[in-house]
């Protein structure tokens, strides 16, 4: 066994254990002096994305003339940093985290609200307002969201013959009609984690379940849905063990003929010159429905820091919000703008994202709800969805134990 | 013959009593170790153990208020459906990485203790997994054992058997994540028994054989009872380091499916940061720590014997 890398867990978990220390609230100083510089916080870790965002930073601190110094860490050690920032008063001046984790993040007092820097949220979509609201204050506000959509492969469709489906019974009979020769007919990921439950999701709302009952008759049938798409073959047994990755290497690489992914893995199957897709809307439980995605992106916030360090992250985040740098930000990483008016501007010229935008104005925010509460709900809604997809218990049983589990 | 006194000299006086600035001394060389534990390990466990007790929520972190709620977090922890759950994988996981790990280990390290051509260059291959980042061998695997595409479930339909769903069963999960782990945990255990294996006298070996013992015997009485202390030590250590394994689990299956490879340390993290009950975390971390302990203590115990036995 390795001793030394479980030693190094070990000093990990105990820096984490360190950073609990408990100490004074800050006091904010009101000194009015203009920073020159700022740091900023998100986790645009992958090549791709990382370098598109260095862009947009680099646009705006040319803009401001404010210098701003990167961080950047991978998605799961984002709320530890923050944490950890936060007890330590080392927060950075700016920062960009998941949306449904900034209910936890503004819980904590360490943010300042947006109004403090004449940012308003005029023009934006109501969901993407809502997710960065907390107790009635704005914390939080996104240049670009994304959701999920089916992405299917045009030639294995046109092959069979089939249009993609709209419904659930298309979807149904279109994955069941594609599964052949060692393909899948269908690809989503159901890991356990929050990651499972955003890809959930989309069947969950869609048919009216809502996140305070989890074991309402239409939360039981959307899971009973996605797990006969499982026990009958249609999807494979290992979306169990697949994260959203893992779903678009299984397309890619051909071995699947549909799936459920983000609009930011596009980018990866244009690479692909053999590789045709489409993309549609997330199939509706019944035609003329409206789909209801969850809204994914990324949040910026400014955290109580010092005043003039503020002033300075404030006026970074307003050029990051501004229309050119928001339809910048939108085409290089393949997300919505946040403001209706933008994202209509912009689905018009790209049609492969014209299904996700249309998406958008439908989507909800996951903490909309339940606000601090979301988590734990989630985490429980996810291992239901693993305890049905694995077989563990029937559909009505493992919510009923999750809706347990969230209760209490 | 003369009978000559035995010469009875008293020892001399300082060194029975070390004077004053002597012991002063002592203590300062000792500061720098005894300042390191107390940061390093102290105030961690103390901090975890005041945690344990606490409302610890993500709002603590910046106020540093937690109020106190006594032995609650325990009773959620212990009242939890997942906690038996999570102690059984723990123990499973346990029990069947250091049996085979131990058992592979020692029988690679009998064979590389005869001398043959290369043996030198695999037994330094054979160290591989040891030298890769966990991350990397976890990944690895996880891509070995895919259910469609992976190369273990292509070597047993080549053999005619069918495909295993290593990672998306409930009853497979806890094996796959195990098979990892031993195969990680194999290097360690193979160095340290050749190390032991060669502190074993040759002479007694040659005995042996001019009396006419095969390879069975010759291992049965010679290299199993004077390789115990090691095996000891070995066993103790890989106990004490298999029982807080998180990375590989977190690689190979986060903990699924359906909770099936949840042990205490992903369990203590998922409370954490899945949950963000952070007393509840902590209180697992710190269930973890005493059995890790209770073992650690019982490891000292019988180093102790083994020196005494050695001086004797």
């Amino acid at each position: 066994m390795p001793v030394a890398r479980r030693a190094l867990v070990l000093a990990a978990s105990a820096a984490l254990l360190a950073a609990c220390s408990p100490s004074p609230a800050p006091t904010t100083s009101n000194n009015a002096q203009p920073a020159g510089s700022i740091t900023e916080l998100d986790y645009y870790a992958d090549e791709q994305g990382s370098a598109a965002w260095q862009k947009i930073l680099d646009t705006c601190a040319g803009q401001t003339g404010v210098k701003i110094e990167r961080q950047k860490v991978p998605t799961n050690q984002m709320l530890p940093k923050v944490l950890q920032g936060a007890s330590s008063k080392t927060l950075p001046d700016l920062l960009f985290t998941d949306n449904p984790t900034l209910q936890q993040v503004a819980a904590t007092g360490a943010l300042t609200p947006l109004a403090d820097y004449g940012i308003t949220t005029d023009g934006y979509y109501e969901s993407i307002v809502k997710a960065g609201t907390y107790q009635d204050k704005v914390y939080g506000v996104a240049p670009g969201v994304n959701g999920l959509a089916l992405i299917y492969n045009k030639d294995l469709l046109t092959a069979a013959g089939i249009q993609p489906p709209k419904t659930w019974d298309e979807l149904k009979a279109a994955a069941a009609k594609l599964t052949k020769d060692g393909k899948y007919g269908l690809a989503f990921s159901a890991i356990p984690s929050e990651e499972g439950t955003w890809q959930f999701l989309p069947f969950f709302w869609s048919n009216g379940a809502e996140l305070s009952q989890l074991d309402s008759a239409s939360s039981v049938k959307a899971l009973q849905f996605v797990t006969d798409l499982v026990n009958s073959g249609s999807a494979s047994k290992s979306v169990v063990t697949w994260n959203q990755n893992d779903v678009a290497d299984q397309f890619v690489a051909g071995n699947a003929a549909m799936m459920v992914n983000g609009s930011w893995n596009l980018a990866r199957l244009d690479e692909q010159q053999s590789l045709h897709y489409g993309v549609v809307p997330i199939p509706v439980p019944q035609a003329g429905a409206k789909p209801v995605v969850a809204l994914g992106g990324e949040v910026g916030a400014v955290p109580v820091t010092s005043g003039p360090t503020q002033q300075a992250a404030g006026k970074v985040l307003s050029c990051i919000l501004s229309e050119p740098t928001m339809l910048e930000w939108s085409k290089a990483h393949a997300y919505i703008p946040s403001k209706t008016a933008t994202a209509a501007k912009f689905g018009a010229g790209q049609p492969a994202m014209q299904a996700f935008v249309d998406e958008v104005g439908t989507a909800r925010s996951r903490t909309a709800e339940l606000g601090e509460k979301y988590p734990k709900v989630s985490q429980a809604l996810a291992d239901a969805l693993q305890a049905a997809l694995t077989g563990k218990l029937p559909a009505d049983q493992a919510l009923k134990a999750a809706q347990q589990a969230s209760g209490s | 013959m003369t009978l000559v006194a035995p010469a009875v000299t008293a020892p001399p006086r300082t060194g029975r009593k070390p004077r004053r600035d002597n012991r002063f001394a002592a203590w300062l060389f000792l500061l720098p170790a005894l300042g390191y534990l107390v940061v390093f390990f102290g105030y961690p466990l103390a901090a975890n153990i005041a945690m344990s007790t606490q409302d610890y929520t993500v709002k603590s972190f910046y106020t540093g208020e937690a109020p106190f709620v006594g032995l609650a977090n325990y009773a959620a922890v212990f009242g939890n459906p997942l906690f038996s759950a999570a102690v059984l994988n723990t123990v499973l996981f346990t029990a069947g990485s250091l049996l085979f790990q131990f058992g592979i280990g020692l029988a690679l390290a009998v064979f590389f203790s005869g001398r043959f051509l290369g043996s030198a260059l695999l037994r330094s291959l054979l160290l591989l997994p040891w030298l890769l980042p966990l991350v990397v061998s976890g990944a690895v695997w996880r891509w070995m054992f895919d259910q469609d595409h992976g190369v273990l479930n292509a070597a047993l339909r080549l053999v005619g058997l069918d495909a295993v769903p290593w990672l998306s069963s409930t009853s497979w999960a806890l094996p796959a994540v195990v098979l990892t782990n031993i195969w990680i945990g194999i290097p360690f255990n193979l160095v340290i028994l050749h190390g032991g294996l060669r502190a074993i006298p040759a002479s007694l070996y040659e005995a042996a054989a001019l009396d006419g013992a095969g390879s069975w015997q010759r291992f049965r009485h010679i290299t199993w009872p004077l390789l115990r202390p090691v095996t000891g030590i070995v066993l103790m250590l890989g106990l004490v380091y298999t029982i807080k394994v998180f990375d590989v689990i977190m690689v190979v299956t986060g903990g699924g499916p359906a909770n099936a490879t949840q042990t205490l340390t992903t369990w203590s993290y998922r409370l954490s940061f899945g949950d963000f009950a952070f007393g509840q975390g902590a209180a697992v971390g710190n269930v973890l720590i005493l059995v890790a302990t209770v073992f650690g203590l019982l490891y000292l115990r019988s180093a102790k014997a083994t020196l005494a036995e050695a001086a004797a």
